[in-house]
């Protein structure tokens, strides 16, 4: 009978030894999935290329370090071809039936926006890629945004007070006839207000403009002492070459702000001097230096050129490793994959990231923004080391990381 | 009134260009009857190939010009294509041929994007970016040569269907194509010729679309619109017509933009082929 009772007691222990072993086995042996939408096809798919390089980076060298919580780490992405309408049927199949662990936003505004609902309704984290106030209205406190920036005003900051130091009176507007344009434009006009700017040209011209000509023109003739621009690449350039061709006038002081384009490798090669002496936004340019950036842009650049996609990469890219780096430092110091633990923790500390340390504020935005205004100086054609180099791009602001002073007029500066 | 002028003359020059882009759809479409909605992707992948040609060095309009026989070649392919699989068993009416030829905007735009990536690409010349000072004007280099380039085009594709024998077959058989066969002359391979024709004028002006502004891969939705506008209004199958439509949209827009706003710009091509349908139905030009 105690022989018996002996080998059942000895059985159990096996079995739930066998049982406890098995389930560690499964835990560390599914790795962790993250999933994303991210633009591969259509308008947006220039940056969402360049996004998934960097994320696939940061995947692989989390993984050569031996993953999270002693899992592998697997991304697994989806076209959204640059479209919201499929961004809810794309994150509905990654969390039920991919059955991802965390997840990461599109790249950019438009295709984000139709996300947060979701997110929100089951309550779930979500880091942001490089969208513009999509959170605004929404509110949702699980949301974290890699973008240096916060509210509108915070792109065109930085060009407006320059303005405002040279003593400019008027302003003129370009703007693009889309949500993210329109809504760069917005902030840009409420900042001219405070300034007391009179406005002396607005236009909004459709994503179909072939050539901004006629409207450089009219700018000219406007003679206005600022000239704001919020437009998307392919506009961005033409609209740099039409000022090259017709000349916008001794009056400007300033030309640029919100031209998204000018940060692309492939443009910028192209318009090469033409964009000489344009103020513009930016996120990163050469000489700002972080723990672990040059590593990373050495290591970016190879698989970029591999990929087809932007081979400098400075705008975006590192912006999403940081994605990585957020997720991986959140998860490494809380030990678990809990939404609401992660997004307490990404709340509370300071992320430690390639492109400097962050904090968030309460919406899920950076506490402090950070978007660099930079003028273009001394560049040459057919160059692409050329961009490689600080000082083509002098940093006007923030003070924090102010590398020159801005030359004006306009017309002198591009000399 | 310097704004007006200014206006008037670079929707001249934007005009001629529109003229430039659509003239081989006005043969494909026009006086082919084929609908052709791949003719703007055709224009694109003529761009890329100048941008190709371009790093090697060659001047954007001499590469557009070597690129012509290679489109014609492409073209008379891609009839041949349609017309075994479509207008033989006659199926190419209605949404079978318009499937067709969307299927073909997806390969190029596909193709484009794996070859070349999904970025920007512009050419380089020594008339980009450059302008000819009119007094106080100010006209771009590139919009000249597109100018130039565009009456090129149009009197050089009047005077092969007017003058040669071939380009009079073409004519015909957008007119009869029964009676051209009784006379002895193979309809489908005038066909087949024709549309390698259009193909390779839209390799000259793919390179036209890359001096005027900068391309991607996706560019060709930009300019469905307004080619097929164009064809319209000129009346199908007319080049001078094509030539004539184009400068009046180009002048429209133009001095809608200055006058109305930019955003209003766009309706002016529909507005316009709206008009003329309700006055003339077939077209400026059209018999």
């Amino acid at each position: 009978m105690k022989s018996i009772r002996l080998f059942a007691a000895w059985l159990s222990a096996a079995l739930l030894m066998a049982a406890a072993t098995a389930q560690a086995q499964g835990t560390s042996g599914q790795p962790i999935k993250i999933g994303i939408g991210i633009a591969q096809t259509g308008a947006l798919s220039g940056g969402g290329k360049a996004a998934l390089v960097a994320l696939q980076l940061w995947v692989d060298d989390v993984n050569a370090k031996g993953g999270l919580l002693n899992r592998k780490v697997e991304l697994i992405s989806y076209d959204d071809q640059s479209s919201p309408a499929v961004t809810p049927g794309i994150y509905t199949k990654l969390l039920d039936i991919d059955k991802v662990d965390l997840l990461i936003a599109p790249y950019a505004t438009v295709p984000t926006a139709p996300l947060m609902p979701l997110v929100k309704q089951r309550n779930l984290l979500l880091m942001g890629n490089f969208s513009f106030q999509v959170n605004h209205t929404v509110k949702h406190d699980m949301w974290f945004n890699n973008a240096p920036w916060n509210d509108a005003s915070s792109w065109s900051d930085g060009f407006f007070s320059t303005g405002g130091r040279l003593g400019a009176t008027t302003v003129a507007f370009l703007a693009a006839d889309q949500e993210f344009a329109q809504n760069l434009a917005n902030g840009a006009r409420e900042l001219s207000k405070k300034l007391g700017l009179k406005t002396v040209y607005e236009q909004n011209y459709p994503p179909s403009t072939v050539d901004f000509s006629a409207m450089i023109r009219a700018i000219r003739a406007a003679k206005p002492d600022l000239v704001f621009v919020a437009s998307y690449p392919n506009d961005s350039a033409a609209i740099v070459r039409a000022v090259n061709e017709i000349g916008v006038g001794p009056s400007v002081k300033l030309f640029g702000g919100g031209m998204v384009g000018l940060q692309f490798t492939p443009i910028m090669e192209s318009l090469g001097s033409m964009m000489n002496g344009i103020v513009n936004y930016n996120t990163y340019v050469p000489g700002m230096d972080y723990p672990g950036i040059k590593n990373y842009f050495e290591r970016y650049s190879k698989r970029a050129i591999a990929a087809k996609v932007d081979p400098l990469g400075y705008y975006i890219t590192p912006f999403n490793y940081a994605i990585g780096q957020m997720i991986e430092q959140a998860v490494t110091a809380t030990k678990s994959l809990d939404h609401k633990v992660l997004a307490a923790y990404l709340r509370k500390n300071e992320m430690k990231t390639i492109v400097g340390p962050i904090r968030y504020g309460p919406d899920g935005e950076w506490a402090s923004p950070r978007v660099i205004t930079t003028q273009f100086r001394g560049i040459g054609d057919k160059n692409v080391d050329q961009f490689k180099l600080p000082g083509k791009q002098v940093i006007l602001s923030p003070a924090s990381v102010k590398t020159g002073e801005i030359v004006a007029p306009f017309e002198k500066a591009r000399k | 009134m310097d704004l007006l002028l200014d206006a008037i003359v670079l929707g001249l020059l934007v005009g001629c260009f529109y003229a430039a882009v659509s003239v081989g759809l006005s043969v494909a479409f026009g006086l082919l009857d084929v609908p052709h909605i791949a003719h703007p992707a055709f224009l694109v992948l003529g761009a890329y190939g100048t941008y190709m040609l371009n790093r090697m060095g060659w001047d954007p309009i001499l590469a557009g010009v070597a690129l012509m026989p290679a489109f014609m070649l492409l073209g008379i392919a891609v009839y041949r294509f349609y017309y075994e699989t479509f207008e033989r068993r006659g199926s190419d009416a209605g949404l079978r041929g318009l499937a067709f030829f969307f299927g073909v905007v997806f390969i190029v735009e596909v193709g484009l994007v794996m070859v070349f990536g999904v970025d920007q690409r512009l050419v380089e010349a020594p008339y980009i970016g450059k302008s000819l000072a009119v007094g106080d004007m100010r006209l771009p280099l590139r919009l000249l040569v597109a100018f130039a380039m565009a009456l090129v085009l149009t009197i050089g594709l009047s005077l092969y269907l007017s003058k040669t024998f071939t380009g009079r077959a073409i004519k015909a058989v957008a007119q009869d194509e029964t009676a051209l066969r009784l006379m002895g002359a193979n309809p489908v391979r005038i066909k087949q010729w024709a549309f390698g024709i259009a193909t390779a004028v839209t390799g000259l002006a793919g390179a036209l679309l890359i001096i005027v502004g900068p391309v991607e891969p996706t560019i060709d939705r930009v300019y469905i619109g307004r080619t097929f506008c164009v064809v319209v209004l000129a009346g199908l199958g007319s080049m001078s017509g094509t030539l004539v439509a184009g400068i009046i949209l180009g002048i429209s827009e133009s001095i809608v933009l200055t006058l109305l706003g930019a955003s209003w710009a766009p309706a002016v091509s529909f507005g316009l082929l709206l008009v003329m349908l309700g006055i003339r139905p077939q077209g400026l030009f059209g018999r």
